[in-house]
């Protein structure tokens, strides 16, 4: 009897390379048992029926059954060395990935890289306007985060964030609105691509830096509540020269706060690259006495593991820890940075084909029996749809109303009078 | 607002009962932010010096030993650093008061204040509120030079999302920083040092421990005729000492002691003008783009114009950096004799 299971393609060589689980084949056989006794079952059961119909019912049914009985529910992989600063240990080397895991981190990946290409679609079109920084490259450091924390431990970051207000709560919709300036908005249209705001979730900022000690202000607030929780404070490498991040090192270490710095190094600040821009380029030590990792951040069980490793150092009163994420983003900085003029289309090219986060996802799950081509492609036309609708709705939705103008300039308060363009003009504000 | 309003009418009901109590501004600012952190637990003071030193001023004397590290907590010298850690608390829910040793130093962390602070409730669309104090002294001082004497009301005063407030007595001082610390936005406190030693009578409603002040309130210190006055801070009394000479001449001055910068509170202005029909600004801070010139650009604008028989003036610091030698420092900075100068022009005697 043919086998129904598409031969999976061939091994293929991760970096790090990958263990091969070894319950593949007991699963294989498990479920061609459980699959046999449902073909048999169709065909005794449906003696009145046309019989193609009941072998294509067959198939279907082979097909469904595939999904929950047939894969490997876990694999163990290993993952990068992480560089370690004033840590005598760091993160294990190994990662084990659930079905489940993988299939979500996959999703989610493939969500921000296709939210993003078509934010970049819609700013191409006018649709969005002013700023726009894109996040597709980054993935793996968002969903890797947000792997190793939970919805109540609390992240800021700077103006590149759509990708963790999607990892923080926010949905599509409301994200692709705000990009569109629409009342659906996650911040009702008000704020814009840079300040979206989710529960525990602080934006979105615009100055370079200025999250940096905001994140701390959260994570004190976590230790004087006594809520076991902490903060993730993550900035680019542009920022990591900034001096208010240096006074933030200083107070977090003296006052042990649960906080961890997270610098995303995509190896260009704007237009200057970390060599250019840096005296010294090893972000994870700049922290001085502060523990620091150095981790690939393109493979999101890298980012996963050394922020749960981060994170159990924070929960147990040591202090603040620094992770640096080694990471590219594809774009330019900004929608209108075509992002070739200090870098090469070769080096973005190279990096595409090698070190691309949802392609090392996939290739992992699919050379381990974890997923199947046509679950992942199901899962590919399932975001595509979402996006599109997310886009239909951005792009539909109206603009919001003339009275928000003066709404939510201060919170519980009286309306009061609030200045027009001219004297005559009456605007009232409204809390 | 109905628990201030019965108290704020209260307290103009007791006007001429026996004062209580006498208390400077300095004890009058220790007093309300005691008051404060024993109420509310999450209400925390940081700054330079702010615990062990019991304040560069003395301001938070005794404090830190009533409340401990938890709830006093001493910076270092890292004002960008520690206002941004503020307003991270206040946004995670905690009720900072974030003291700057004064008013200059805010201007390395002026874009928490601004960017962070005053803007974000508005950003996220009322997700996201700051309930945040910033204080300390403000303005000139005694011989502490340019780099130490600069007035921030006009600045931070210009920035919608920001409640800019400028106290000028002990129960400005209590009631407004009551007020400040229990309003939900963030709030600027701009003090005086030359204030801090002064003492002032205050009645039992005001030494109440739910005393507070409406924000956004100017209050009339001194009922008058003839021309409205209108200062903040430390000026208030210059003014209300140079009606006193005035009256002697028979000139009868209202003065408005203005309490808040902003929001504004142009409607006490704007009756006080349509009453007189003259109108002199005062205040220590630059001439130029400043709260006197906000005044008579608002007077200007509104009802109280077609009042006016002369045209607003302002009387303002000298538009320089301070000098430090005290006989330029002393004519650098509106004085008494000024004020009368300027009455008399503008009533044209």
């Amino acid at each position: 009897m043919p086998s129904p299971f598409n031969l999976i393609e061939g091994d293929r060589q991760q970096k790090g390379g990958e263990k091969r689980s070894e319950t593949a084949g007991r699963w294989q056989h498990d479920s061609m048992q459980k699959m046999l006794t449902i073909i048999s079952n169709v065909l005794r059961g449906s003696a009145s029926r046309h019989g193609a119909q009941v072998v294509s019912e067959a198939a279907s049914m082979v097909a469904s059954s595939r999904s929950y009985a047939d894969f490997t529910p876990e694999a163990t992989f290993d993952i990068k060395k992480v560089d370690l600063h004033r840590l005598e240990e760091g993160p294990p080397l190994t990662a084990t990935l659930t079905r489940e895991e993988g299939l979500k981190y996959y999703r989610t990946m493939q969500t921000i890289r296709r939210m993003e290409l078509k934010a970049d679609q819609l700013y191409k079109q006018k649709i969005i306007r002013g700023f726009c920084h894109l996040y597709d490259g980054q993935e793996a450091c968002a969903v890797g985060i947000e792997g190793g924390i939970t919805l109540s431990d609390h992240l800021i970051t700077a103006y590149r964030a759509h990708g963790y207000t999607l990892t923080r709560g926010g949905t599509v919709r409301e994200i692709m609105a705000e990009l569109t300036g629409r009342r659906g908005g996650i911040a009702k249209g008000k704020g814009g691509s840079m300040h979206m705001y989710t529960k525990n979730f602080y934006g979105g900022n615009g100055i370079v830096g200025a999250q940096v000690p905001l994140g701390a202000g959260v994570a004190l607030a976590c230790k004087y509540l006594g809520n076991d929780q902490l903060c993730v404070s993550l900035y680019g490498d542009g920022a990591a020269n900034q001096g208010q991040i240096f006074e933030t090192y200083n107070m977090s270490s003296l006052w042990k706060l649960p906080i961890i710095f997270i610098c995303e190094n995509n190896q260009y600040g704007m237009g200057t690259s970390v060599e250019r821009s840096s005296a010294s380029t090893e972000y994870y030590k700049r922290g001085d006495y502060i523990p620091g990792l150095r981790v690939d951040g393109m493979d999101v069980l890298c980012v996963r593991e050394a922020t749960k490793f981060a994170a159990d150092h924070c929960r147990s009163g040591k202090g603040p820890i620094l992770m640096e994420l080694q990471t590219y983003r594809y774009h330019g900085h900004s929608m209108s940075d075509p992002g070739v003029s200090y870098r090469t289309r070769e080096e973005i090219q190279e990096v595409r084909s090698k070190s691309d986060p949802i392609s090392m996802l996939k290739d992992r799950m699919l050379s381990n029996n974890m997923a199947s081509i046509e679950e992942l492609k199901e899962i590919d036309i399932a975001v595509r749809k979402e996006i599109e609708d997310a886009a239909q709705f951005a792009t539909t939705d109206p603009e919001p109303p003339l009275d928000d103008l003066c709404s939510h300039i201060f919170a519980n308060d009286q309306p009061f009078e609030v200045r027009a363009a001219t004297p005559w003009t009456k605007l009232t504000s409204t809390s | 607002l109905n628990e201030n309003h019965f108290l704020s009418c209260l307290v103009e009901f007791s006007k001429t009962s026996p004062a209580a109590v006498q208390v400077n501004v300095r004890d009058a600012l220790n007093q309300a932010m005691d008051e404060e952190l024993e109420r509310d637990e999450k209400v925390f003071l940081l700054g330079e010096e702010v615990a062990q030193y019991d304040g560069a001023y003395k301001v938070s004397r005794g404090l830190w030993k009533k409340y401990g590290d938890k709830r006093i907590i001493d910076t270092p010298i890292t004002e960008m650093g520690f206002a941004g850690i503020a307003v991270g608390a206040a946004f995670a829910g905690l009720r900072p008061i974030c003291e700057f040793m004064t008013w200059n130093f805010s201007m390395q962390a002026i874009d928490q204040v601004i960017n962070s602070a005053a803007k974000t409730y508005y950003m996220s669309a009322g997700a996201q509120p700051v309930p945040i104090v910033f204080r300390g002294p403000n303005g000139s001082s005694a011989g502490v030079a340019a780099q130490h004497s600069q007035c921030f009301a006009a600045w931070y005063g210009h920035c919608p999302g920001l409640k800019v407030v400028s106290p000028w007595n002990s129960e400005d001082a209590r009631g407004l920083l009551k007020a400040a610390i229990r309003d939900n936005n963030p709030v600027v406190f701009l003090e005086n040092e030359l204030m801090y030693g002064v003492p002032f009578d205050l009645s039992e409603e005001v030494m109440h421990k739910d005393f507070v002040l409406p924000i956004g309130k100017a209050k009339v210190e001194r009922q008058g005729t003839h021309i409205t006055l209108v200062s903040h801070s430390r000026c208030v009394g210059f003014c209300l000492d140079a009606a006193a000479v005035l009256a002697k001449e028979g000139v009868e001055c209202e003065v408005v002691n203005l309490r808040t910068i902003r929001p504004l509170d142009v409607e006490t202005i704007e009756a006080s003008v349509m009453k007189t029909g003259h109108l002199v600004t005062v205040e220590g801070g630059w001439p130029q783009y400043g709260v006197g010139a906000e005044i008579c650009a608002r007077i200007m604008e509104g009802p109280a114009f077609n009042y006016l028989d002369a045209p607003a003036v302002r009387v303002t610091g000298v538009d320089i950096p301070m000098p430090y030698a005290k006989i330029l420092e002393d004519h650098s900075v509106p004085q008494i004799k000024d004020i009368i100068f300027t009455v008399k022009k503008v009533l044209n005697m």
